[in-house]
């Protein structure tokens, strides 16, 4: 489905999500405050986005953004799904309930972000050892041990 | 195993050197010959670890084969890269393995890091920071030919060691195909 078709169908199936559409990159982008996280994902998840690709985020020094691929075979078309968080007060919405998919997602950008989600189950460290000190894909991780690599390299 | 080391240090300290040198040859050869391997493909070098395995390689054929039990295993492969969380687990699987043992470390990341030497934060930088490495088989990854000589040239480690303590044999070691030094060179003029 072509991203026009996607906004039409959008403005059909719900008046909440309509207006969060937008395109960024040629991708289709569903914006959304922080607050509003998880209404907005049980909204995806009931218009037919039942697939959650992947979890991820980016570090903007500043905020932190939160991205979500969401899928849907119905509408055979995909989304993302953006919202911010401050680097002040990293935590969003947990959307496990929405997505059992969210878990193990989660906790891996938990693990290397250090983003806090609200309502996760089993929040804890996925791929770096439990006593692992810090997050260290955040822009202001340091780390002692790690040699830089030269330049002549 | 301690029944072994303790005649072998009852032997080197009463002068039976002529026993001990036949008795060596004979556990030596025995140890050799069928060096069992413990596994351990942590990343992309397994692949060449399995392909060494199976029927176009044959590792079996030098009395190596695959065991996954590390307590059935005389030598841990390490193959791939070792991450901090999984090292303390490739420690309890070498001390779990009865002595005697060695260790073979495949690919360049098990032997300093390789690609991840630089700006990680994850990765062990060479087994030898934890374990005792014997071989080493440079390669990004290593043909299974290579993991194959590393074994040929573990076996002349093995041959070089002695059940007595802190004793070891003088082993020259050869390169396959490469000429004799006693043989020499032939004259250009000398061919029929």
């Amino acid at each position: 489905m072509k991203h026009e078709e996607l906004r039409a169908r959008l403005a059909e199936l719900s008046p909440v999500l309509s207006p969060l559409f937008s395109l960024e990159f040629g991708d289709a982008v569903i914006g959304v405050g922080r607050d509003t996280l998880l209404a907005t994902a049980r909204e995806l998840r009931e218009i037919g986005f039942d697939r959650l690709g992947m979890v991820t985020a980016v570090d903007r020094d500043e905020f932190f953004v939160m991205v979500y691929r969401l899928q849907s075979r119905a509408l055979s078309s995909a989304v993302f799904l953006k919202t911010k968080a401050p680097s002040d007060d990293a935590r969003v919405d947990s959307l496990v309930d929405v997505w059992p998919a969210a878990n193990w997602q989660e906790r891996e950008v938990f693990d290397l972000f250090g983003i806090v989600f609200d309502g996760h189950p089993d929040l804890r460290r996925i791929m770096l050892p439990d006593d692992f000190d810090g997050h260290p894909l955040r822009k202001d991780y340091f780390n002692p041990n790690v040699i830089k690599r030269p330049d002549y390299i | 195993m301690a029944l072994v080391d303790r005649i072998g240090a009852g032997l080197a300290s009463s002068g039976g050197g002529v026993i001990l040198s036949s008795v060596d040859a004979l556990v030596d050869w025995s140890r050799g010959q069928s060096l069992w391997a413990f596994p351990m493909g942590t990343a992309c070098c397994a692949m060449e670890l399995i392909a060494a395995s199976f029927n176009k390689f044959d590792f079996d054929r030098m009395g190596t084969f695959p065991r996954p039990d590390p307590r059935h295993t005389d030598v841990i492969i390490l193959a791939g890269t070792i991450t901090e969380k999984m090292k303390p687990a490739i420690k309890r699987l070498y001390d779990q393995m009865p002595d005697p043992k060695w260790v073979i470390a495949m690919g360049n990341c098990t032997i300093s890091g390789g690609i991840f030497y630089y700006d990680s934060y994850s990765v062990v930088r060479g087994a030898d920071e934890f374990l005792p490495v014997d071989v080493y088989i440079a390669g990004c990854p290593p043909r299974p030919e290579s993991l194959q000589d590393g074994v040929i040239q573990l076996r002349e480690l093995v041959k070089a060691e002695s059940i007595a303590p802190g004793k070891r044999h003088e082993r020259t070691y050869t390169l396959p195909g490469a000429p004799q030094a006693s043989e020499p060179d032939p004259e250009p003029g000398d061919a029929k």
